[in-house]
């Protein structure tokens, strides 16, 4: 399930709830870049914040930004800039804030699904939606989305982001041990759940402008 | 009502390469109008754009924007006018109190502060876009300068429609001032109409000039009422000038002021 436009403040929002995972997802911009020194002059530039709140694992977490979350930000980032035309606003920054209220197994997925339709509830100029799944293996057989129990017991675990009208990767990081075969059938089966996680993310965006959801 | 055609970023629009290509599409490699933005498809004979859900404002010159000052810097001031970098208000674009017309000198510059300082409203006009996008205000005439004793509301910009005149005396009591960026202001009559006569032959900047003016508790009500019209306004996505305001005006008369924003915002 996602919404969009859940937040009054931020230019574009979205709410996904994948799984048992929850998450929520700001976007302010495009808009003047403080430092100064970060602003680029030929193009925007993206900047990613991934946090977990405390209570969204059984063990709490600490709120500072572990090694995980600067990895999973700069990722998301990464999966993100392929398809956002920083080129036509120079000088400014597009800032996603991302917070993982509940997470379990296969968030950075989620997260990159509303970050998408956040960006597009902004009205900022895309490519092209980017839309996540996982992928994985869990006891020799290649499942889709993969969940924190299966993840822990499991053999691999493959977040793939994909563009689904330029039919792009833009996301793709393997944990795991797998062989060539298996590889190219977890992307087949991965590539499968991102179009599945597309249509959704498009009905989000189509409810928000019948659904009449003021800001 | 005719069907809305809605795309996400990244849709194919379509494969007809007769189009011309308007805002919110761009061409993909292979000849196809893509949409760039999510929104709804218009199409205007052979001109396709997508108008987006939101989107942040666009200046063109000659718009009439109410903003805010972010910042006061050497020779200008940072205005915040809800477009994506943030406008400029030059030292020498505003008017200096009692109309004289002088070069501005290192006085006018330790002055800026009290001229106008952080957090200050001002109504503008924009003089000139930039290459990457940032505007240039200017405040060269009586009707534009700093804002007082009233209130402000923030709606999207593309709900504003572009008149001739965004400053309005409503027949209510009340004057609005309809920034093209989507800042509203609404004051009572009064107030705007003395500010006008800067004549001051000391040549000192006017913010002695506060006069004390007490606003009624009916003026009062009358800019709580045209504040909540415009949230209802706003809420049903209908488009914003001098005459849906005042019909919402009227059509609220019945109700008192507090139900109108109850019963018109929530569902």
């Amino acid at each position: 399930m996602i919404k969009a436009g859940v937040l009054k403040n931020a230019n574009g929002s979205a709410y996904i709830e994948f799984g048992d995972n929850k998450i929520m997802c700001g976007v302010y911009g495009p808009r003047d870049v403080h430092p100064k020194h970060m602003a680029n002059s030929s193009t925007g530039i993206l900047r990613c914040r991934y946090h977990m709140v405390p209570y969204s694992v059984s063990e709490r977490k600490n709120p500072a930004p572990s090694r995980r979350e600067i990895e999973i930000s700069k990722v998301i980032k990464e999966a993100l800039e392929p398809a956002v035309m920083l080129e036509r606003f120079p000088r400014t920054a597009v800032d996603v804030f991302i917070e993982v209220l509940q997470a379990d197994g296969g968030s950075r997925c989620a997260a990159l699904d509303a970050a998408s339709v956040a960006l597009a509830d902004a009205g900022i100029p895309m490519r092209d939606m980017v839309s996540a799944c996982a992928a994985g293996k869990v006891a020799d057989t290649v499942v889709l989305d993969v969940n924190n129990e299966e993840d822990q017991a499991g053999q691999a675990d493959m977040p793939i982001g994909y563009m689904p009208n330029l039919e792009k990767v833009t996301l793709l990081q393997l944990d795991g041990i797998m062989s060539p075969k298996e590889y190219k059938e977890c992307i087949e089966t991965g590539i499968k759940g991102c179009k599945i996680v597309y249509e959704i993310q498009k009905k989000a965006l189509n409810e928000r402008y019948f659904g009449d959801d003021h800001k | 009502m005719e069907t809305l055609h809605l795309v996400a970023p990244g849709d194919v629009i379509t494969t007809d390469t007769g189009f011309m290509r308007g805002h919110g599409t761009y061409h993909s490699d292979d000849g196809k109008l893509v949409a760039s933005v999510a929104g709804v498809v218009q199409r205007i004979n052979r001109l396709i754009s997508v108008r987006p859900l939101q989107s942040r404002y666009a200046g063109e010159v000659g718009d009439v924007v109410v903003g805010r000052i972010v910042e006061v810097q050497q020779k200008r001031w940072k205005v915040d006018t809800f477009s994506r970098l943030e406008s400029v208000l030059l030292l020498s674009s505003i008017n200096l109190p009692g109309g004289v017309l002088r070069r501005r000198s290192a006085q006018d510059e330790l002055m800026m502060r009290t001229y106008f300082t952080e957090g200050d409203l001002i109504s503008a006009e924009v003089q000139q876009v930039f290459s990457d996008g940032s505007l240039s205000l200017h405040t060269r005439s009586l009707k534009y300068g700093k804002l007082k004793k009233g209130c402000l509301i923030t709606v999207p910009p593309s709900l504003v429609k572009r008149c001739k005149n965004h400053f309005h005396n409503m027949l209510c009591g009340a004057s609005v001032i309809i920034g093209n960026n989507g800042y509203v202001w609404i004051s009572s009559m009064e107030v705007d109409q003395e500010d006008q006569i800067l004549l001051n032959p000391r040549d000192e900047p006017d913010t002695t000039r506060e006069k004390d003016i007490a606003i009624t508790r009916e003026e009062r009500e009358t800019i709580a009422r045209l504040r909540n019209c415009i949230q209802a306004l706003v809420a049903r996505k209908l488009t914003l000038f001098d005459t849906s305001i005042q019909y919402t005006f009227d059509a609220s008369r019945g109700y008192e002021v507090y139900t109108v924003y109850v019963q018109w915002n929530l569902r």
